[in-house]
């Protein structure tokens, strides 16, 4: 027998659950660059927090919380271009605002309200997918529609770990990789699928080597460490920009909140496990490296999150004031003409 | 120039492929093969692998990046080589296609067409023979188009090109060769929102679409000999439905058969006899009858002839509906 073919997965991480360095930081990312990580992760917590808030008095529905994935969200926003477009899975948020999508759509959106899907800002992008690993294929189509075009952009698609067990997601990388489409896929491995842990999701050592089948470029990126995120994405995307993708990207984190807000982690996961993934928690991480650098300080810290509870707040404020939804909107945007026998039941809805 | 209705499928897409270059191709085996109907023969050749892409065997993924083409403003037209293969595709289509104008309040949009091959008759092997269009009628925001003609062919699938949403254009695989007519290439489309009267007639309104058209036609042919004059609609556009058309003819015959090759129970041929019911019960002078196919899987070819509606059958429910007192 020979080797015909070889395959390795490759791990990148620049700093350790301490916030220590395990090798020098990318020397493009500045202080400056470090310090609006950590503000957006915050961000991201805070707005987490108040959504699940929201949830429990009755003022938004079922809300899947980010908790412990900001620097998944946050290292993705950063690295993509404007111009690139997101075609996100439901645990991405973070992502989503910081890319242009407002508070106040996002808190339409779980408040059960379809304007806010309507995203003044990123238009090009997808909405939040709700069923699994479904807007793959789709990312493909707007990747491939972009090469053809003959634009620069990159689509960028994020499912988590169950959904990498779906057909669409192998259907998606196989058919990128054939067509040499730019798109990056970003695989959220979080350890959980609701109740499923990931050794009963898959019998695969990583998400990342799913690529080699499709005969796409892959590695795995710690997703807890915002540096890591940033730059492996961001090689990616540069990589996929020169004409050399698709890649599939894995980041490696831990969803130490419940699956959405009408579920209870602890019905299948022990405490001790949680507190054991708190230990690698972005956010403590890369607040320990940057105080350790005198690049963040208490004063900072306290302002911060004034700010941010002030800007969510403020929000909230907004979103509860809007009337709510004409019942005639559940059909006007079916069709981009009514045909007569809907424009009917529009008239009905609308004496609703 | 007479052609066949694959041969208008295929000089349709050419059309549209001059007129607008946003118009693309996609499927498998529809690249140098040129379809395993040959409804695309040429095209690659013409248009080259920038418009006529071949893609993997892969249903899902072909309806899903459609999708993702038609909302970056290209105008994919899928082919799904059967329409029993359709179902890998049918979360795609059904959860997304349909719904990403209305998932995103207008923002984004799919205009996109999936042609596919349905209907049996062809001796083809298991799962080639299927007939969705009742629960592509079913779900929301698609377009449901099935030509019986190469002139409607050809005009049905311009427009439905054209369609700022996503439309399946079914093409009934008996008809694909089964006549030739003469079809001028001038880019003309016909409207999606319309039934078309093949043949009029006073005395009984025969209903049906795609391939049954055959053995509606013999029938008929045959109810002419006997003296009995009816009526034929093709309903072409199954979803946006033209009831218009067809409560004029009943109004005038007071008497319907409606004839489909999909599994009788839950067909669309219940739609329509729930509105005549609904709205034009007072036109009627005999129930309205259907005939179908079997509430069974599609048989292997040597019953596939039992399955679908013969010409005995529909002359039968044509009696019972005529001689209805």
């Amino acid at each position: 027998m020979k080797t015909v073919a070889s395959f390795k997965i490759q791990y990148t991480q620049f700093l350790d659950q301490e916030g220590k360095e395990v090798q020098p930081l990318p020397a493009e990312i500045t202080d400056t660059q470090l310090a609006e990580y950590y503000r957006d992760m915050v961000f991201c917590r805070v707005f987490d927090k108040k959504a699940v808030a929201l949830q429990r008095t009755g003022r938004i529905s079922t809300y899947a919380p980010l908790i412990g994935q900001e620097a998944v969200d946050v290292g993705i926003a950063h690295a993509m271009k404007r111009d690139d477009v997101f075609l996100p899975y439901y645990r991405n948020t973070g992502t989503q605002i910081l890319r242009g999508v407002s508070l106040i759509e996002t808190l339409l959106y779980f408040g059960g309200d379809e304007r806010g899907t309507a995203f003044k800002e990123t238009r090009q992008d997808f909405p939040t997918q709700i069923n699994l690993s479904t807007q793959t294929p789709h990312a493909v189509g707007v990747a491939m529609a972009m090469k053809l075009q003959g634009e620069p952009h990159v689509a960028v698609t994020t499912v988590g770990d169950g959904a990498c067990s779906k057909g669409d997601f192998y259907e998606a990388m196989n058919l990128a990789g054939v067509w040499g489409a730019p798109v990056l896929f970003v695989a959220m491995n979080n350890q959980w699928a609701i109740s499923v842990p990931y050794e009963s999701q898959t019998a695969a050592k990583t998400l990342a080597q799913k690529a080699i089948a499709a005969g796409i470029g892959s590695e795995q990126v710690d997703g807890n460490d915002v540096v890591a995120v940033y730059d492996g994405v961001g090689r990616a995307l540069a990589l996929i920009r020169e004409g050399k993708g698709p890649y599939l990207i894995e980041l490696k984190t831990y969803r130490l909140g419940d699956h959405t807000t009408a579920d209870n982690a602890s019905r299948y996961r022990s405490d001790k496990e949680v507190s054991e993934a708190w230990k690698r928690d972005p956010i403590a991480r890369l607040r320990t490296y940057l105080s350790a650098r005198s690049l963040w300080t208490k004063d900072q810290e306290e302002k911060l999150l004034t700010e941010m509870n002030q800007r969510i707040e403020a929000a909230v404020e907004q979103y509860l004031a809007i009337e709510a939804p004409r019942a005639a909107g559940m059909v006007e945007h079916l069709f981009a003409e009514l045909p007569p026998d809907l424009e009917a039941q529009r008239k009905i809805l609308d004496g609703m | 120039m007479s052609v066949t209705l694959v041969q208008a499928v295929t000089m349709a897409l050419a059309r549209a492929m001059e007129q607008d270059d946003r118009v693309l191709l996609l499927g498998q085996d529809i690249g140098v093969n040129g379809g395993v109907f040959r409804a695309t023969d040429g095209l690659f050749k013409k248009f080259g692998d920038r418009r006529v892409l071949d893609t993997p065997i892969s249903e899902s993924a072909i309806i899903g990046s459609s999708i993702g083409m038609a909302a970056q403003g290209l105008r994919p037209v899928a082919e799904i080589q059967f329409m029993g293969f359709l179902y890998a595709g049918l979360d795609q289509l059904l959860s997304h296609a349909g719904r990403l104008r209305s998932r995103t309040r207008g923002r984004l949009s799919c205009p996109m067409v999936i042609r596919t091959p349905f209907g049996g008759g062809i001796r083809a092997p298991e799962h080639h023979a299927d007939s969705l269009e009742s629960i592509l009628a079913h779900s929301p925001g698609i377009r449901v188009v099935i030509p019986s003609s190469p002139s409607r062919a050809y005009g049905l699938l311009l427009s439905a090109i054209q369609d700022p949403d996503p439309v399946v254009f079914m093409e009934p695989i008996r008809l694909y060769r089964g006549s030739k007519e003469p079809v001028n290439d001038d880019g003309g489309g016909l409207p999606l929102d319309t039934c078309f009267v093949l043949r009029e007639g006073r005395d009984v309104t025969l209903v049906t679409w795609g391939n049954c058209v055959i053995e509606v036609s013999e029938a008929a042919d045959q109810l002419e000999e006997e003296g009995i004059s009816a009526e034929i609609i093709d309903v072409a556009s199954i979803s946006r439905l033209d009831m218009d058309t067809i409560f004029g003819s009943v109004e005038r015959t007071g008497r319907c058969v409606i004839v489909h090759e999909a599994a009788l129970t839950a067909g669309f041929g219940a739609e329509i006899a729930a509105r005549l019911a609904d709205e034009g019960l007072l036109s009627l002078r005999a129930p309205v009858k259907r005939v179908g196919g079997f509430d069974t899987a599609y048989p292997l070819y040597r019953l596939e002839n039992h399955y679908l509606p013969t010409t005995h059958r529909i002359l039968e429910a044509c009696r019972a509906v005529l001689d209805f007192e």
